[in-house]
């Protein structure tokens, strides 16, 4: 096999950990809430702006500078549960997909107003790792390793303590939770936080491969999206399969063709997909 | 005749003589204003029914992208371009919808399916540089003052056609408002199955709605494309145009006639008056509030401004729809 293109599917695999985790949490977040998060990728921008300034700007060391995202992030997805999210629960699932939709707007240009439209690169440089000829940028490794390992942490989480049983429960039937003695507005909270913090992580990953810019949430949202209506919204294992699915077509595509026309076959795939199996591959 | 038709043909009696006092300034915001808000109805034609759309912004960029590429390369005229990208247009909302409302992709899983359009045709745009220029945008070759190139420098023949375009726009809405049609789509927003059982062609309705939406927004696009002279996948197509078009429409008010057009006014005078304020050292300034007004809309005010001012009216028997089904 062309060196080249294993090269293209291995990034493939490492670039499905970052966007597995990214769905993870819109996921969770729709499992639990049964509201999208139309504006999730650019929670992670703030996220990566957070880092960007804190271990840029300021000096502090990126660990910590990466841990303080992920607060900080919990707390912008609690406050964005309580101040968007909480006054449309009831409302139509499309005006609620509209309120965040206006969240976008909003995040995005007020990142523009604060920090203008510059590419701001942390400039952390990890070194490249050469495998019997292949490259791999070990960022990248990272990024999938953490990726999986936040994975399986929250995995534990749900399966092993009392409130990640009761948001699975929630997840499953909204109406009987609450005769079951569970505080409803408590786990739509916790719910958001985790989300949060999960947006918060990826951007931790992200600031190590990417420029940070206003409109880098524009790269990852629509993906993020697809990914989880492909495996089915709210279907965690589903979206977990799909990332890896939709960033091989996008690596494998990007190695025949070029970027753009990757990703225009990973949306045409998911469209024809979705006439396939309207609720998801992995739909019962 | 009452009050209703006197005010609408006052109206537009001060609409046809506005060229011949305004400044070219104000005369080329009217003129955005008319445009955006004839796209904007044709958008609220099938969001109205709950059928959302992300994908016009696929629909806009195909209609203005296909008549100037055409010209530009080819010496075709516009008169012909444009309704080729219409048609395009309907002919991609159809490959698209069809299967959609045959599987039932409704609600978010529509919404997705339509963004996902948006997209591949924004990078399939931009992908294509070599011919459309990529995301430096693409300047259709200029022909001076020609009817057969459909390119005029003076700003009052693209105010008459948009002008023209927006009075299209509201009678087809009204067609659509007045007509069988509407009961038929009310109730399959409401209820497909039910619909169905009452024997209304849900697939036939749905799909015609959507094939004049997607047609008119073309055709908006083409205009446009037509009147600036400068096409960029960001601006005519992708995500962020379909995002603007929405949220334009719901601020405004998607049940009433004059809700898209009450968003267009609103959404270009606040960008432009920010810009003017501020100056571009602020340059999110403008959106960042208008992203604040939007949350605002959606969470007190979900029927729009003109729905809400509407609603207030309770005297009125014949008022727009009540609330949507929660």
């Amino acid at each position: 096999m062309d060196i080249y293109l294993l090269e293209a599917i291995i990034n493939g695999i490492l670039l499905g950990g970052v966007l597995a985790l990214l769905a993870l949490g819109l996921n969770l977040i729709f499992g639990v809430i049964d509201v999208v998060w139309i504006a999730y990728a650019d929670i992670v921008m703030c996220g990566m702006y957070v880092i960007y300034f804190l271990y840029s700007e300021y000096g502090v060391p990126l660990p910590i500078a990466c841990l303080i995202a992920i607060a900080s992030m919990a707390a912008l997805g609690l406050v964005i549960h309580l101040l968007i999210i909480a006054p449309v629960l009831n409302s139509p699932p499309i005006n609620q997909l509209l309120a965040t939709g206006g969240l976008l707007f909003f995040l995005q240009s007020f990142a523009t107003l604060l920090f203008g439209t510059d590419f701001r690169n942390i400039g952390v440089r990890l070194p490249i790792l050469e495998v019997a000829g292949i490259y791999i940028s070990f960022s990248r490794l990272l990024a999938f390793a953490v990726g999986l390992i936040g994975a399986v942490m929250l995995f534990l989480f749900l399966k092993r303590t009392y409130i990640g049983t009761a948001i699975r429960a929630i997840a499953q039937d909204r109406d009987i939770i609450g005769l079951m003695g569970v505080d409803q507005r408590r786990i739509y909270l916790v719910t958001s936080a985790i989300g949060g913090a999960l947006a918060g992580l990826a951007a931790c990953l992200l600031a190590l491969q990417y420029d940070v810019h206003p409109f880098i949430g524009n790269t990852f949202g629509p993906v993020i999206f697809m990914i989880c209506v492909l495996g089915g919204l709210g279907n965690m294992i589903g979206g977990f399969i799909a990332s890896f699915i939709i960033s091989q077509i996008i690596a494998i595509g990007g190695y025949y063709s070029n970027t753009e026309l990757s990703y225009v076959l990973a949306f045409t795939f998911f469209i024809v997909l979705m006439f396939v199996r309207p609720r998801g591959i992995f739909a019962r | 005749m009452s009050i209703g038709r006197i005010a609408a043909f006052a109206g537009l009696a001060i609409l046809i003589a506005l060229p011949a006092i305004t400044p070219p300034y104000f005369l080329h915001l009217l003129i955005q204003i008319l445009l955006w808000a004839f796209i904007y109805t044709a958008w609220a034609l099938m969001g109205r029914f709950g059928f959302v759309s992300f994908g016009h912004g696929a629909f806009m960029g195909v209609g203005a992208y296909v008549p100037a590429l055409l010209w530009s390369y080819y010496g075709l005229t516009p008169w012909i371009g444009i309704p080729l990208g219409v048609g395009l247009s309907a002919l991609l909302a159809l490959i698209i919808a069809y299967p959609c409302f045959r599987l039932k992709v409704v609600g978010h899983y529509f919404a997705l399916v339509t963004l996902a359009l948006s997209q591949v045709v924004l990078l399939s745009l931009t992908a294509a540089r070599d011919i459309t220029g990529g995301s430096l945008g693409f300047t259709p070759k200029a022909a001076g003052h020609s009817w057969y190139a459909l390119q005029f420098p003076e700003k009052s023949y693209f105010y008459a056609i948009s002008l023209l375009l927006w009075l299209i726009g509201l009678y087809v809405w009204r067609r659509v408002d007045r007509g069988i049609s509407r009961e038929a789509l009310e109730a399959i927003s409401e209820d497909e199955d039910a619909a169905a059982a009452v024997g209304i062609n849900v697939l036939r309705e749905k799909l015609h709605v959507t094939i004049i939406s997607a047609s008119l927004t073309a055709l908006g696009g083409a205009i446009y494309g037509q009147y600036f002279m400068y096409l960029n996948p960001d601006t005519v197509s992708g995500i962020a145009v379909s995002l603007q078009i929405v949220f334009a429409v719901i601020a405004g008010g998607i049940y009433s006639l004059l809700g898209p057009t009450v968003g267009s006014l609103l959404t270009l005078s606040l960008t432009e008056g920010l810009r003017v304020w501020f100056g571009t050292n602020f340059i999110g300034a403008a959106n960042t509030i208008y992203g604040i007004l939007l949350i605002l809309c959606i969470i007190f005010m979900p029927r729009g401004i003109v729905g809400t001012l509407q609603g207030m009216k309770v005297w009125r028997r014949t008022g727009p729809k009540a609330v949507p089904a929660e």
